[in-house]
């Protein structure tokens, strides 16, 4: 018997290769090289290279670091589950209500925001909602208000929504426009109710989008600097804020790749885990 | 007939290499024409825009190119990140001076290039730091005070008078920080009366600002950077603000809004601004050049009247200037000879404490308990 030896198959490898080279050179290379930061010191402003575990002990018995953790962790958490619920009703009715033409314009529309900078919009934000702000002065001629919004939790989380509401809802909706409307209308003519008919079979069809919509609006709070430090006003602060704290103060860059790992270390759980579910079939 | 033309070969490659060589070269042509001096400058923010360079850079030729930073720290950071000779000129604050000096980031200067004979007091002629074994590396250009800003319709300036006013029940929620340990915790230090031991602090005294420090948390309203500083006085999102002073609510008032900093009883915090050389530098000339304008009367005013941040003349020349082109903001500044606010009178009068850094504790220790005040509630 004769084995078959195969030959690389090149004209492959050479498509491949520009994609490995950049991702080895500005992923992989920058992430273990920051891993590598997060073991040396700092000496009069300046790094030097050194295995010490003394700023993992500093970073991760502190207080004040896990308060800033379970609180980043809670509003990415709080604005994922408001993103994908206000986003569902929209997307459902793009899916499935409108016509072609309003879908299209919508999808349009939602990526409109994305043509200006985020940190602009944000801004815009900060007039929308002060004391003295837009939303306040409508609310006066009903004679309610001023309401503190600006600096507040609520403030945080509008800046969340702005950033990650028109990214759901374009996903969801891709999600949902493939479902096959044969299920639906199989199950409106078994008896199913409205409703049921989407909790029972719209929302496990289009599982893995809405998932995978809601594992972006997490990365995307989880890792946001720009929301809670010009709408939340910083307080408390989140770990990226953190970040930017520790690097300014004493060029502190090691601890705060500390900080920077544990933000990626969880974000990587979540991804996978969510991911596992969403591509989980049923039954398994 | 008409004639074709028909290059050869040879042609081709003569008159492609000349027209290539042209293209090439044609940015080095222009530049030698123009002969303009790029200027790599390191400052806080607004040091390098037009209205306090642009008059050197007309009469000089030359062009900024400015960096910003905000915070010694930060400005320490960036430089320890670039190689030597990348910033011509750097500005700093005082008490990094002699960090920069330490780390061997700045030249030796030349007292005789600069006008010390016209300094408006003795202490800014050997400022602490800029001086080391008697050779001079820094020269302090401007100045200015850290106190109690606030909005004039939320309190009165007789409650203003002392940081107490940070506590006042009607302002809870709407007290803002300037985002940075240094000047804040320094205010706090001098509510607890420390003034002028207000950085050497032992132990005792250390825990004790911490807990002055965090019984003010349940008054704060947000963390800010200098955008922020500037939008939460204006928006009236916040009341009174911590670790600013006029170079904020200056830019404010001269605006028309009802804010204003004044230097409470138990003391200010003087912020200090020098130039220094950069290290390396090819354009030594031309940077001293610089300094020297910044130290004469008009780089006095641009810099007293500087849109991002207005700060205090430090030669006579330059107040005596100031006074006549703009007597609007020498007074309002309190630049004037005589008034009871005059900044020199107030740091004669000992009010007044130089910013420094900590002498006991790290910065580190600082800015860690710093991120603790920031997480409570």
């Amino acid at each position: 018997m004769t084995t078959k030896t195969t030959k690389p198959d090149t004209y492959a490898i050479a498509w491949r290769l520009p994609l490995i080279v950049w991702q080895g050179l500005f992923f992989v290379g920058p992430l273990l090289f920051m891993v590598a930061m997060s073991f040396f010191l700092v000496k009069n402003y300046r790094m030097e290279v050194a295995l010490q575990f003394s700023n993992w002990q500093r970073m991760l018995s502190k207080d004040f670091f896990w308060d800033a953790y379970f609180f980043t962790l809670w509003l990415a958490l709080l604005a994922t589950i408001i993103t994908s619920l206000v986003a569902f009703p929209a997307s459902y009715f793009l899916a499935f209500k409108a016509s072609e033409r309003l879908r299209r314009w919508a999808i349009f529309f939602l990526i409109i925001p994305f043509f200006t900078s985020y940190l602009v919009r944000i801004f815009a934000w900060q007039v929308i909602l002060a004391q003295s702000g837009v939303i306040n002065a409508g609310l006066s001629y009903l004679g309610l208000g001023p309401w503190q919004m600006l600096n507040t939790q609520f403030g945080t989380m509008v800046g969340y929504l702005v950033l990650c509401l028109p990214l759901a809802v374009i996903l969801q909706t891709f999600s949902l426009a493939n479902i096959d409307k044969r299920l639906v209308e199989a199950a409106h003519n078994l008896g199913c109710g409205r409703l049921r008919t989407v909790f029972t079979v719209v929302v496990p069809l289009a599982k893995t989008g809405l998932i995978v919509a809601a594992v972006f609006c997490f990365i995307l709070s989880f890792g946001d600097f720009v929301s809670p430090y010009y709408l939340g006003g910083s307080k408390p602060p989140t770990l990226s804020i953190m970040i930017v704290d520790t690097s300014k103060s004493g060029q502190q860059w090691p601890r705060a790749a500390v900080v920077a790992i544990m933000m990626i270390v969880t974000l990587l759980v979540v991804a996978f885990t969510a991911i596992g579910f969403a591509y989980r079939k049923r039954g398994k | 007939m008409p004639k074709v033309i028909k290059p050869t070969r040879r042609d081709v490659l003569k008159y492609g290499a000349a027209a290539a060589t042209t293209a090439l070269c044609t940015p080095y042509v222009s530049r030698a024409w123009a002969d303009t001096v790029e200027i790599n400058m390191l400052a806080w923010y607004g040091h390098g825009e037009p209205d306090v360079v642009g008059e050197f850079e007309a009469a000089n030729n030359v062009k900024f190119k400015p960096k910003y930073y905000a915070g010694g720290d930060n400005m320490m950071a960036l430089i320890s990140q670039s190689p030597p000779g990348t910033y011509d000129v750097i500005l700093s604050d005082a008490e990094f001076v002699q960090q920069l000096n330490a780390a061997d980031y700045i030249e030796e200067m030349n007292p005789a290039d600069y006008p010390f004979d016209d300094m408006l007091y003795a202490d800014f002629k050997q400022f602490p730091g800029h001086w080391k074994d008697g050779k001079l590396y820094s020269m302090m250009v401007r100045f200015g005070h850290l106190g109690v800003s606030y909005n004039t319709t939320a309190m009165s300036e007789a409650e203003a008078m002392s940081y107490k006013a940070f506590w006042k029940p009607e302002i809870k929620g709407k007290l803002g920080h300037f985002d940075w340990h240094l000047p804040n915790l320094g205010q706090m230090s001098l509510t607890n009366g420390n003034g002028a031991k207000l950085w050497d602090q032992d132990e005792a005294g250390w825990k004790k600002i911490q807990e002055t420090t965090m019984s003010l948390r349940p008054q704060v309203g947000g963390f800010f950077d200098y955008g922020g500083t500037f939008n939460g006085l204006k928006n009236n999102e916040m009341m009174a603000m911590a670790g600013i002073g006029d170079w904020i609510t200056g830019v404010l008032e001269r605006d028309g809004a009802p804010v204003k900093s004044v230097v409470p009883n138990e003391g200010g915090i003087q912020f200090t601004e020098s130039w220094s050389i950069g290290k390396g530098t090819q354009k030594a000339d031309m940077a001293k050049k610089f300094i020297q304008y910044m130290m004469s009367p008009d780089g006095q005013v641009h810099s007293a009247r500087m849109l991002a941040y207005p700060a205090f003349c430090v030669t006579k020349g330059g107040r005596a200037k100031l006074n006549e082109v703009d007597p609007k903001e020498a007074q309002r500044t309190g630049q004037v000879d005589g008034m009871p606010n005059d900044p020199i009178t107030l740091i004669k009068d000992g009010r007044i404490h130089y910013r420094n850094i900590p002498q006991q504790q790290s910065l580190e220790d600082w800015n860690e308990f710093w991120q603790e005040y920031k997480n409570a509630s």
